[in-house]
């Protein structure tokens, strides 16, 4: 019954989304008033239904009610709770409805919270958000349907993946789809401007928290992933450049630079043109991670599916979305006026820097993950493209962008003085040079790679902390002052700095990580003891454990520094049952310093183990520093300004008389 | 005046931009474009020694010996076999008969020494180049895929 409820209303949401895709159109272009409201009404109901769809789904896995096929062959009656429910979108179809759920939830939010917008722009931003909801849903129904029925109902589920069994995995996808499918209200207000051929300060007031909202999510939702291959895979590593992880990779590369391109809008009424483009690229780099990802093309765990139906409904469904949107661009773009004129040394300078750098970086790594699967439709020979051509691009793109991400803040709009900027950044400076001194005083076999990456931390935490204390005029005056302007500064200041010292963390993570890693791999009899990266790693010895749906190989280390208690640590090798699979579940204990990785392989049958042994140094600041990042975005989205829909446009300093008149719908 | 050349400033800073980054693909897409070959591909076209690829097949039922952490095993498409050895551990899902990928480069003794091994990440899963390669070995059974 739960089955046929949720088909149901699945195919409720998909009417009304036909329905909110052209009426509210036709309302806009006539002027029609009930017909634009008629969007907030129709996004509800698309939310409701959905919303219906998901909870039905929910709990046939939650009461493992295996005549869904969907059920059956993705949940066990044995698993625990958890991981029933995040079994809902571990799956094909599964995550497919939740990217549709999500896609309403965000139409929702924009009926709701845009109560400030004019008539015509939100009608025809909801529109489009309906016509995105139109494709996903007939995607969902007519090929992935996550509602069909089995007949006659097997006793028991087959089980979900293991792999895909923890905790990190089950909140990954959900980030991951809120900040992807955040991308379509960005999108949609971007094929909105066009349509309307107008775009002014307070659009890009509008799209901004959108934006960040989505950027935030991007953010965890990558540092989830990446945190999960570190400690589930057992190979020690946290990024692969997979090509699922690049897809994930290339929307928030796009999405960094939408959210600074938009401020030039806001603030210079500049670069407007290209922030349509961008944001425009943006969702068509999360369509293409979905296709990526979901129609088997690419070899991976993420690939659930690899149905030759499903494969071309999202190869037309991109060509639809993404030509088509290109050729409104093409066809409205050059009526836009471009807005004002400005000097390559000023603020607005700086942000086309980091657009040019970030929007260079995503093509590498989209030329990188792509051509591979056109060389193999065009001759047919197989290759991949290895980590050493990412690394080799990406890096020479990068650097330059950090070093400009300290300048960046100093220089003030319009006009900025580069020598005035460098006198006040030379203790940033110095900073950088006295780290990189220390490091390689202390390790002088150090590659020059890992001293430029500490030199680019210190410059960089250095500057930012540097600019933020001169927003605030620390040490300039009485300390009460400085409090004053602390608390009088707008959030998403506090934000951009939080953000930038993130990235600072995260370098810091990456090179300490991948410069000064040890690591020890052999057999290791009980009682032995071996010396990892400072620490004594002794092997008490190893037995058999019986889990929940699992039974495993579990070893005992302790690790200690010579004085002190140890540490204990207990990596394991589990082999469930449903379905039979096993995996290597590596002992990891993070510190703030550095983090202990053992792995426990095979017995070799003369009572030893194959272990290996990592000591990882400050790898733990790679997450703690994209944790920084998100919250950066948290607190900027705070801001009274940037409150999702606060923005009004009579309000906005830089709007035109022609916007005012625009405003009253 | 002013306008276009400032404009114009930008417009050459973003192709130099560009300029580099085309540079940079260009010269490493040369050392890091990695071949996926079967054994059969190797047999009738052989790689140069010291030359990193990919090798894909399937695990040849009984070839796996242990020595330690150093682990010697053929890859086969049932048609030709290339010996392998790898140092390391070796993925969960490594069982012999099944399919792996490994990538790596052949010594001066012919042997492929595995720099790293991919096996599948659940039981009904063939990497599909492995799968393809079988097929056109003649030698691919789909129902025998587990």
């Amino acid at each position: 019954m739960v089955a046929e409820i949720g088909q149901f209303v699945l195919i409720l949401a998909l009417v009304t989304a036909c329905f909110q895709g052209v009426l509210p159109l036709i309302g806009a272009a006539r002027g029609n008033a009930p017909l634009m409201h008629f969007a907030d009404n129709a996004a509800f109901v698309q939310f409701v239904a959905i919303s219906g769809a998901f909870a039905c789904l929910t709990i046939g896995y939650v009461t493992s009610d295996f005549s869904i096929l969907n059920v059956a062959s993705n949940s066990h009656s044995l698993k625990p709770m958890l991981y029933k429910v995040s079994g809902v979108w571990g799956n094909h179809e599964g995550s497919l409805l939740l990217w549709g759920w999500i896609l309403a939830l965000f139409g929702f939010a924009v009926a709701l919270f845009g109560r400030n917008l004019p008539d015509s722009l939100k009608a025809r931003v909801l529109a489009i958000q309906g016509l995105i909801g139109v494709g996903f849903l007939m995607f969902v129904l007519f090929t992935s349907n996550p509602f069909e029925r089995l007949d006659p109902a097997p006793l028991d589920g087959s089980g979900l993946n293991p792999l895909l069994q923890d905790p990190g995995l089950a909140f990954h996808p959900p980030f991951l789809y809120l900040g992807y499918v955040g991308l379509s209200v960005t999108f949609s207000f971007a094929i909105a401007a066009l349509i309307e051929g107008r775009v002014d300060p307070a659009w890009a007031r509008w799209v901004r928290p959108w934006t960040l909202a989505a950027w935030g999510f991007l953010t965890i939702g990558i540092a989830l992933g990446s945190w999960w291959a570190y400690y589930e895979l057992g190979w020690g590593g946290w990024w692969f450049w997979d090509p699922v992880e690049n897809a994930s990779f290339m929307p928030w590369l796009a999405a960094t630079a939408l959210l600074h391109s938009a401020i030039v809008v806001e603030k210079r009424d500049a670069l407007k043109n290209w922030t349509i483009l961008l944001a425009i690229i943006a969702f068509s780099f999360s369509l293409l991670g979905t296709f990526l990802v979901r129609s088997g093309v690419l070899t991976s765990v993420h690939a659930f599916a690899s149905d030759p139906a499903r494969g071309v409904f999202i190869l037309i469904f991109l060509i639809v979305v993404i030509g088509g949107s290109l050729l409104l661009y093409g066809i409205r773009a050059p009526m836009m006026k471009g807005g004002g004129l400005f000097a390559p040394i000023s603020r607005e300078g700086a942000l086309v820097l980091n657009n040019l750098l970030l929007s260079t970086a995503a093509a590498t790594v989209l030329l990188g993950t792509l051509y591979p699967i056109f060389l193999d439709a065009f001759t047919g020979a197989k290759v991949s493209v290895g980590p050493p051509y990412f690394v080799s691009t990406f890096l020479p793109l990068v650097v330059p962008l950090i070093i400009a991400m300290a300048f960046g803040p100093f220089l003030p709009w319009k006009r900025g003085d580069l020598t005035g900027v460098l006198t006040r950044l030379k203790f940033a400076l110095a900073a950088a040079l006295l780290f990189a001194g220390v490091v390689w005083w202390w390790q002088s076999n150090a590659p020059v790679m890992a001293l430029v990456g500490m030199g680019l931390f210190a410059w960089l935490l250095v500057g930012t902390i540097l600019e933020w204390a001169e927003r605030i005029k620390l040490f300039r005056g009485p300390l009460t002052s400085s409090w004053k302007r602390l608390v009088q500064l707008p959030r998403s200041s506090h934000g951009m700095t939080m953000a930038h010292i993130g990235i600072a963390l995260v370098v810091l993570g990456i090179t300490a990580s991948e410069a000064w890693q040890t690591e020890h791999l052999g057999v290791m009899k009980p009682g032995e003891q071996i010396s990892v990266g400072g620490y004594d790693f002794q092997f008490e010895g190893a037995e058999n454990v019986a889990g929940p749906n699992y039974e495993a190989l579990r070893g005992t280390f302790i690790a200690s520094t010579g004085g002190g208690k140890g540490i204990l640590m207990y990596p394991e090798q589990r082999r469930y049952t449903n379905p039979p699979m096993e995996t290597t579940e590596a002992a990891i204990r993070p510190m703030l310093t550095a983090d202990l990785y053992v792995v426990i392989g095979d017995a070799d049958g003369k009572g030893g183990y194959a272990t290996r042994i990592y000591h990882k140094p400050f790898i733990s600041w790679i997450w703690i520093g994209a944790f920084v990042m998100f919250a950066g975005g948290a607190l900027s989205l705070s801001d009274r300004r940037l409150r999702l829909g606060a923005p009004k446009r009579a309000r906005s300093p830089g709007a035109k008389e022609k916007a005012l008149t625009g405003a009253k719908g | 005046m002013t306008r276009k050349r400032r404009r114009l400033y930008f417009v050459l800073a973003g192709m130099a931009i560009l300029g580099v980054a085309a540079a940079l693909v260009l010269t490493s897409f040369q050392d890091s474009l990695v071949f996926f070959r079967s054994p059969s591909d190797l047999a009738e076209k052989p790689i140069p020694v010291g030359r990193n690829f990919r090798l894909g097949g399937l695990v040849e039922d009984g070839s796996v010996e242990k020595d330690g952490v150093i682990y010697q095993f053929r890859v086969t498409d049932l048609v030709e076999t290339v010996p392998v050895t790898f140092k390391g551990l070796l993925p969960d899902l490594f069982r012999e008969g099944q399919g792996v990928v490994a990538e790596g480069h052949f010594n001066d003794k012919g042997v492929f020494i595995a720099s790293n091994v991919l096996a599948k990440h659940d039981e009904n899963y063939m990497p599909p180049e492995v799968a393809e390669s079988l097929k056109k070995a003649g030698q691919w059974m789909p129902e025998a895929k587990n």
